[in-house]
């Protein structure tokens, strides 16, 4: 097992999915597994368990920035170097890792998104969340001059110095989009994207759906861009 | 201020003391919280029998009738308070998520420490 890498899971309700997910990636990564399960209601941690993997459980469901962020705290304090965070549910293809690792490790980018928008992928976004992304790629170009394709991904692979940074209390509770992508090139991170092959949620669910999901994803990411703006900036 | 008025408005502070000072004995309302509930009994008290300060406030911010003044000064008095409570909640949101967070990784730990090597 490689001592330096971690792989986090990030879960909410994804008994059916977990079990092939930990399989999936054990095909293509010996690093360490964590299922941070946020406090599902149904078997998921027993699933996770069951295949083998550590698992943080949440007493309560807290968001799914909580999650990633209390992987975060588990790498830094396990003294690990670089960290992938994948999702629960099956979306992301688990054959990228291998690169995704090597990409961070060789210091081409302090971290590293997986893009849908840079392969040609069977998912299909919502008409709301196409919209929202072809915004706060605008946005986060204006304010750091780079693009970034695919700002609401999740498939994510950082060094030590960003998951650090992200264990701070301003991280985001729900959303840590375009928003921590903003304070990481503030502070003079270096972000790139890698192609990625995305499914679609095997259960059509999304964090993102309905008109009241969007909106307050809207308000809560544009808010925590600006009070980012209003902050002085700091290395890294 | 008539006397109905004057009498009805001391039974409110005092009433608003009673409570709030049992509240806090009974620890059923923590101290700290309790000076905004009292100020405002205060402020009542001291309105009855300085009538002639609400008269000027009135003055001062432009309103008509003293009443006016009176649901003015309530309704900044009940944003205040929504506005305290939305910081000591925003406060409160990041000491449980810290807390949960600390308590799931240190079960994952004795977990991990309990497992065959």
């Amino acid at each position: 097992m490689n001592e330096n890498r971690l792989i986090i899971i990030p879960a909410y309700n994804e008994a059916k999915q977990i079990a092939s997910v930990i399989e999936s990636i054990r095909q293509h990564s010996d690093a360490e597994i964590i299922v941070i399960d946020d406090g599902s209601e149904d078997k998921t941690a027993e699933c996770a368990k069951s295949a083998g993997v550590l698992v943080i459980r949440h007493p309560f469901n807290m968001g799914a920035g909580v999650a990633v962020q209390t992987g975060y705290k588990y790498a830094l304090k396990s003294n690990y170097e670089t960290l992938i965070q994948i999702d629960g549910d099956g979306q992301h293809h688990a054959a990228h890792i291998p690169e995704m690792f090597a990409m961070v490790e060789n210091r081409r980018c302090d971290l590293l998104i997986g893009s849908r928008f840079l392969k040609d992928n069977p998912y299909k976004t919502g008409v709301l969340k196409s919209a929202a992304i072809r915004l706060f790629r605008r946005v986060i170009r204006t304010i750091t001059g780079e693009t970034i394709t695919d700002p609401t991904s999740g498939y994510r692979c950082m060094n030590r110095k960003v998951f650090q940074r992200l264990t701070e209390d301003d991280f985001p509770h729900d959303y840590p989009d375009a928003n921590t992508i903003i304070v990481l090139h503030r502070m003079g991170f270096k972000v790139t994207e890698l192609p990625v092959m995305m499914l679609p949620n095997p259960e059509g669910r999304s964090m993102h759906r309905g008109i009241f999901k969007i909106s307050h994803y809207f308000f809560n990411v544009f808010m925590a861009i600006f009070i980012t703006l209003l902050t002085k900036k700091s290395k890294g | 201020m008539t006397f109905h008025q004057k009498v009805f408005a001391v039974i409110v502070s005092l009433a608003i003391f009673v409570v709030i000072i049992s509240l806090v004995r009974n620890r059923k309302l923590r101290a700290e919280y309790s000076w905004l509930w009292l100020a405002t009994g205060f402020v009542i008290f001291v309105l009855v029998f300085w009538y002639d300060l609400l008269v000027k406030l009135t003055a001062l911010i432009g309103a008509v009738a003293p009443t006016t003044t009176l649901f003015i000064f309530g309704i900044v008095f009940l944003f205040l308070l929504s506005l305290h409570f939305a910081i000591k909640i925003s406060e409160l949101s990041d000491q449980v998520k810290n807390l949960a967070q600390k308590i799931s990784l240190l079960e994952a730990q004795i977990e991990k420490s309990s497992r065959p090597m």
